[in-house]
């Protein structure tokens, strides 16, 4: 019953943005420019890239503070594996939480069993097995890893096309192939068997990891995605209200090309963006 | 008499559940659309669930509230399910923004709390039979105050769920996560008297 609900709230959230925010001031401006829910932080993930050590759920007080500045769905990190964060976030009332390979992972073989917790989870996915393991487990929302922080579409792009290249084939295969595919993907059969009748996912699949632009929020639709998680691509540009407007507006006009043009027009600058190659650090590659 | 036409304000949220539930029903067309001339030509339209703020300032910022509030005092049945019920509202106790301000109905958002309150339980609809309807709530509203032609369809213990003034109905409920159609079914059939006249 929970576990529906839960895959039911991710539905609510559909053809909608998600914005990283990490004070109640942000927050507002979100909810204002018609996010669908928030995502508290202490740090952006390019701020913690900057940083570096080790990124740790946040404060719960600035979560709450959070939580009481809007009346959207408000959701929150905790670090891959970490049963308390998760009993912490759960006890303070949060609407989903993400258990994301941008902070740095508590557990190096197992992620959180979340079918135990009343909350939802959103998890990050490379491909269709991450994406099935994660859901196996308990997740009631699978986002793309891309690579947080970077301002570089390339890796969310990578992974929707893996995400959905994958649907496809299993779709398209035989029923006797299934058991060698569930082996193939590292996903449980069942799993397998409901992408390969329904050809999608069994729960809501949105971009995240390095969208700057309303071009790249149209581009992640156009792929597929079903709404987009922006972090670091909104706070971190010279006129965060103004971009954080178009880009939920590029969500709802994706197929409107003339529409697109005028949403990307002065924005003033995109967050600065990093080379892939050049990390020292990749997230996508933590809890797989 | 010509199909009738049911569209969903497709923007942001559960539309392609709605759709999937009409699809189900016969002798009609069912879209989802945010195109003025789309909404405007439709003889039923569908408000659904999402995030009423998302969905509030993009009717705004694409000039789609007046086509609704005409068709609205035009007569054409339209139907808000949770957030669309929000939309729908002259009041909102706990929110200064105001959307398509069509009912006179109070609502009061997040009434239950936040999602580890959301929940799903059965009760008797007895515009739908005698057999308990699902009533699937997530981070739900309340509709906290009926006045003027708004009529209370439903209750669930003391609060109000469902609300009907004359051609406008209001639900903090989602009909259309469930496998059952009745609600849909009853939409379409209030669609089809009033495009029969």
């Amino acid at each position: 019953m929970k576990a529906k609900l839960n895959k039911d709230l991710a539905r609510m959230l559909k053809h909608g943005v998600i914005m990283d925010v990490v004070n109640a001031e942000q927050a507002k401006i979100a909810e204002q420019a018609g996010a669908v829910a928030v995502m508290a932080l202490e740090r952006v993930p390019a701020d913690i890239r900057k940083t570096g050590g080790v990124a740790r759920m946040s404060d719960p007080a600035l979560i709450e503070a959070i939580q009481k500045a809007v009346s959207i769905p408000v959701m929150a990190k905790v670090r891959i594996g970490h049963i308390a964060e998760a009993r912490i976030l759960e006890a303070l009332g949060i609407d989903y939480i993400d258990e994301s390979e941008v902070l740095t992972p508590a557990d190096d073989r197992f992620h959180i069993n979340k079918h135990d917790f009343a909350v939802p989870f959103v998890c990050g996915a490379r491909n269709l097995g991450e994406a099935l393991r994660r859901i196996a487990e308990g997740a009631s929302m699978i986002r793309t890893k891309g690579e947080a922080g970077t301002g570089n579409i390339i890796e969310a792009v990578k992974h929707m096309r893996q995400i959905q290249e994958a649907i496809q084939q299993v779709s398209a295969a035989g029923k006797e192939e299934l058991v060698s595919l569930a082996r193939e993907f590292g996903a449980p059969l069942e799993l397998i068997q409901y992408v390969h009748t329904e050809k999608r996912l069994p729960v809501v699949n949105f971009a995240a990891g390095g969208i700057a632009t309303p071009a790249d929020a149209a581009l992640m639709m156009m792929l597929g995605a079903e709404g987009v998680f922006v972090g670091s691509g909104i706070f971190k540009s010279s006129n965060p209200e103004k971009r954080a407007q178009a880009i939920v507006q590029a969500v709802l006009h994706w197929q409107d090309y003339a529409m697109l043009a005028e949403l990307s027009k002065n924005l003033g600058d995109a967050m600065p963006g990093l080379e892939i190659s050049n990390l020292e650090h990749t997230y996508a590659e933590r809890g797989v | 008499m010509r199909t009738p036409r049911i569209a969903i304000l497709g923007i942001q949220g559960g539309i392609e559940e709605h759709l999937a539930m009409l699809q189900r029903i016969p002798d009609i067309v069912s879209y989802a659309t945010y195109k003025t001339s789309e909404l405007a030509s439709a003889d039923g339209i569908i408000l659904p669930g999402g995030e009423s703020t998302a969905i509030g300032k993009l009717i705004e910022d694409f000039a789609l509230k007046d086509v609704i509030k005409q068709k609205a005092q035009a007569g054409t049945p339209i139907w808000g399910t949770c957030a669309g019920a929000i939309l729908l509202a002259k009041s909102i106790e706990n929110d200064t923004r105001r959307h398509l301000a069509v009912m006179d109905i109070t609502i009061k958002r997040n009434a239950y709390g936040t999602q580890i309150n959301s929940f799903v339980t059965y009760t008797v609809l007895p515009f739908l039979g005698n057999e308990a309807f699902p009533i699937v709530c997530i981070r739900a509203p309340i509709i906290t105050a009926v006045e003027g032609t708004a009529r209370i369809l439903a209750h669930l213990n003391s609060d109000i769920i469902a609300v009907q003034q004359g051609n406008l109905i209001a639900t903090t409920f989602h009909p259309e996560l469930t496998e059952d159609s009745r609600f849909h079914l009853w939409f379409a059939n209030l669609v089809k008297k009033q495009t029969s006249h």
